[in-house]
C-alpha cells in the first residue's frame, strides 16, 4: 500500500499509449498477495486472541496513517489523534445505541462527523506550527481525557442519551453492535482488514494526486506555495479533514471491535506513544502507518500476555527507537528495512561468490 | 506591462522602498541594485507577501495589490526564490504539475504542459527523477520551468543563476532571452551578474536604497553615472 500508482501518468509523457511501468505492477501484486495473506491466510495460523490483537492493529495503523499524513505530508504536528480516535469510537457507540443505520453507513457519518471536529481542532495550524501545534493539539487531548472519564464515556443507556447508574454499567451495557455479516471475531477482523484497505487506497489517491502535490509544497515552504497558486489554508484543512475522517472511521470500527468501549482505553499519554511509532514507523510511506500499528499495538500484546514483561517497558524501547530512528534514518523503518535487505542480499551474494570461486 | 506608482514598503523604522514608481514596458526587465536596495522586497509585494504602506501596482491594466496572495499565480504571476524551492520528495514531473495545476484556464493537458516546460527549459532527464538527488543546476532549471508551465503572464525571477558556473548561466541566459516571445510574458531579472542581465534585458531599472535611481534602455543604464556610484561607493562614502 505505498506509493502504487502511476504518478499523475507520467509514462504518457513521452507519447507512449498508457504504459503501467513493471515496478508499479511488482508493488501492486505485492500488495495484493499480503492482503489475500493477512485476509485469508492469517486466521487460520493464529488464536482467537491474536485475531483482536490483528484488528486492533489494522485500526491503528489508520490513526498513524492520519498522523503522517498530517506531519509526513503537510509538515504539521497533531498530538491529538489518539483523542479523535476515542471521540470517533464514542460517536460510533453512541450511534449505535441511539439508531439501527446499518453498518458501513454508520462507518462513513462518524467518519463526517470526526471529520468536522478535526478540522476545528486543525484550525490553530493556520497560524502556528511546530512545537505550539503539538502543544496545542496535545492539550486538545488532554480535554478529551478529562471529558471522557468525567462523564462516564460512553456510557451506554439507550438512545443518544441514555445513562446507566454507576453500578449497572459494568453488566448491562449492551456491546456496541458490529455489522450483520462479521459477527464473530474472525469476520470482523476481515471486515476491519478490507475497510482499513479502503482507507490506505483513499490515502493514497489523495497523496499521489494533486493534493499531495500541494502538500508537499507547503511541507517544503509556504512562500513558495504560496507563489505557486497554493490555498494553503484549503489544503491544511484538507489535509486534517482527511486524517480526521480516516481517523473517526477507525474509531467507530474500535467501537465494536471492543463492543464495550471505556474511557481508561484512551489515555492521552497514547498520543504520544502513536507519534512516537509512526515516526518509528516513517511517516512519508503510507507502509510506516501498518508498521507504526504493529508496534502500538502487537507489541504490546506480545511483551503482556505472551511474555508477561510490563507493558510500560515499551515506551522505553519506543523512545530509543525513536532517538534511533530521528539519528540516523529519517524515512523510519519503512524506508530503512528495504535499504538494509538489499545491503543484506548484496553482502550475501558477495560471500557466497567468494566462496564458489575458491 | 506592469506600472508602479509610488510604492513604498515599511518595516518598523526601515523603508526598504520609498516611493518607487517605474514602468516595465515588456519583455525581459532587469532589475538592478547593491544589496539592501529593496529588490526582493519588491518581489515579494508583487507576490503579496508583504503590504505597502503607499502606491499601487498595475500589471495588464490589473490592480495587483487588489488580488489575494495566492490569487496572484492563478491570474499568471510566477517567481523564483533566491534559494531555490525545488521540492525534494516530489518528481520533477510533479513539481512542475503542482504549478500547472494552480493556474489559470490552460488550453492543454498536464502532461503535454509539463513535457512543454521541460523541453523549453532544456532539462533532458526523466521526468519520474526525484529531484532530491539533482545538482544545482537542474534545480534552478526546473524552478524556471516551473515559472514558465502554462500560461505565465508575469515572470519574476529572483537570482536564477546564482551559484551557477559560467557556461550553464550563460544556458539560463538564453532560456531567459527566449521567455517573452515564447509565452508572451513579461520577464523582470534580478541579478547580481551584470553580463546576464546585459544578455537579457532590454531595459533595466536600478535601485539604490529602496529608491529607484534609473531606469531605461540596459545599455545606457549601466553606463549611468549615478548607477556607477551606487555600485562602487563615492569618496565622501568612504
Amino acid at each position: 500500500m505505498s506509493v502504487v500508482g502511476t504518478r499523475g501518468g507520467t509514462a504518457v509523457l513521452r507519447r507512449a499509449p498508457v504504459a503501467v511501468e513493471p515496478g508499479t505492477l511488482v508493488r501492486g501484486a505485492v500488495v495484493v498477495g499480503l492482503l489475500a495473506i493477512v485476509i485469508f491466510a492469517l486466521p487460520s495460523l493464529v488464536g482467537s486472541d491474536w485475531i483482536t490483537t490483528f484488528t486492533s492493529v489494522a485500526i491503528y495503523s489508520v490513526v498513524a496513517l492520519g498522523f503522517g499524513i498530517l506531519y509526513g505530508r503537510v509538515g504539521m504536528i497533531s498530538l491529538g489523534q489518539v483523542a479523535l480516535l476515542s471521540i470517533g469510537c464514542w460517536i460510533g457507540a453512541r450511534m449505535s445505541y441511539a439508531t439501527s443505520i446499518p453498518f458501513p453507513i454508520l462507518l462513513v457519518v462518524d467518519g463526517a462527523i470526526t471529520c468536522v471536529i478535526g478540522v476545528l481542532v486543525g484550525l490553530p495550524s493556520l497560524r502556528l506550527s511546530g512545537l505550539y501545534l503539538a502543544l496545542i493539539t496535545l492539550m486538545f487531548a488532554g480535554a478529551t481525557t478529562v471529558v471522557l472519564s468525567v462523564i462516564d464515556f460512553p456510557n451506554g443507556g439507550h438512545g443518544f442519551k441514555g445513562r446507566l447508574g454507576a453500578g449497572q454499567l459494568a453488566t448491562s451495557t449492551p456491546p456496541v453492535r458490529r455489522p450483520s455479516i462479521a459477527h464473530g471475531d474472525t469476520a470482523y477482523y476481515r471486515y476491519v482488514v478490507v475497510v482499513v484497505a479502503i482507507l490506505f487506497v483513499v490515502a493514497l489517491l489523495h497523496v499521489s494526486t494533486k493534493p499531495g502535490r500541494a502538500w508537499a509544497a507547503i511541507r517544503e515552504s509556504e512562500p513558495a506555495a504560496l507563489a505557486a497558486g497554493v490555498n494553503i489554508t484549503l489544503y491544511k484543512m484538507w489535509a486534517f479533514a482527511l486524517a480526521s475522517f480516516v481517523t473517526g472511521v477507525a474509531g467507530c470500527l474500535l467501537a465494536a471491535e471492543l463492543g464495550v468501549p471505556r474511557a481508561i482505553t484512551f489515555q492521552t499519554q497514547d498520543s504520544l506513544t502513536l507519534a512516537a511509532t509512526a515516526l518509528i514507523g516513517g511517516i512519508f510511506s503510507l507502509w510506516g502507518a501498518i508498521v507504526a500499528g504493529v508496534f502500538n499495538q502487537l507489541l504490546p500484546f506480545i511483551f503482556q500476555a505472551q511474555w508477561s514483561i510490563d507493558t510500560n517497558f515499551l515506551l522505553i524501547i519506543f523512545g530509543a527507537g525513536l532517538l534511533q530512528v530521528l539519528l540516523t534514518a529519517p524515512g523510519g523503518l519503512a524506508e530503512q528495512f528495504p535499504k538494509d535487505m538489499k545491503n543484506l542480499g548484496k553482502l550475501l551474494w558477495r560471500l557466497g561468490r567468494r566462496v564458489t570461486q575458491r | 506591462m506592469i506600472e508602479v506608482e509610488g510604492l513604498t514598503v515599511r518595516f518598523g523604522g526601515v523603508t526598504p522602498i520609498d516611493g518607487m514608481s517605474v514602468t516595465f514596458p515588456g519583455g525581459t526587465c532587469g532589475l538592478i541594485g547593491p544589496n539592501g536596495a529593496g529588490k526582493t522586497t519588491f518581489f515579494n509585494v508583487l507576490s503579496g507577501f508583504v503590504r505597502p504602506v503607499a502606491g499601487t501596482i498595475r500589471a495588464f491594466g490589473d490592480d495587483l495589490l487588489k488580488m489575494g496572495d495566492f490569487r496572484r499565480a492563478r491570474w499568471g504571476l510566477r517567481r523564483t526564490f533566491q534559494t531555490e524551492q525545488a521540492i525534494e520528495h516530489l518528481s520533477v514531473f510533479d513539481n512542475v504539475a503542482m504549478v500547472h495545476e494552480h493556474s489559470r484556464g490552460h488550453g492543454v493537458s498536464k502532461t503535454q504542459a509539463v513535457a512543454d516546460a521541460l523541453e523549453f527549459v532544456g532539462l533532458d532527464l526523466s521526468p519520474k527523477t526525484k529531484v532530491g538527488g539533482l545538482g544545482a543546476r537542474e534545480r534552478r532549471l526546473i524552478e524556471v520551468a516551473r515559472a514558465i508551465v502554462g500560461k505565465p503572464r508575469v515572470v519574476l525571477l529572483d537570482e536564477p543563476a546564482a551559484g551557477l558556473p559560467d557556461e550553464e548561466t550563460a544556458h539560463m541566459g538564453r532560456v531567459i532571452q527566449r521567455i517573452p516571445e515564447h509565452f508572451g510574458a513579461l520577464v523582470v531579472l534580478v541579478d547580481h551578474d551584470m553580463s546576464l542581465v546585459s544578455a537579457c534585458c532590454q531595459t533595466t531599472a536600478v535601485l539604490d536604497f529602496g529608491k529607484l535611481i534609473a531606469s531605461g534602455p540596459t545599455a545606457e543604464v549601466l553606463r549611468d553615472e549615478h548607477v556607477m556610484r551606487a555600485y562602487l561607493g563615492t569618496e565622501e562614502e568612504l
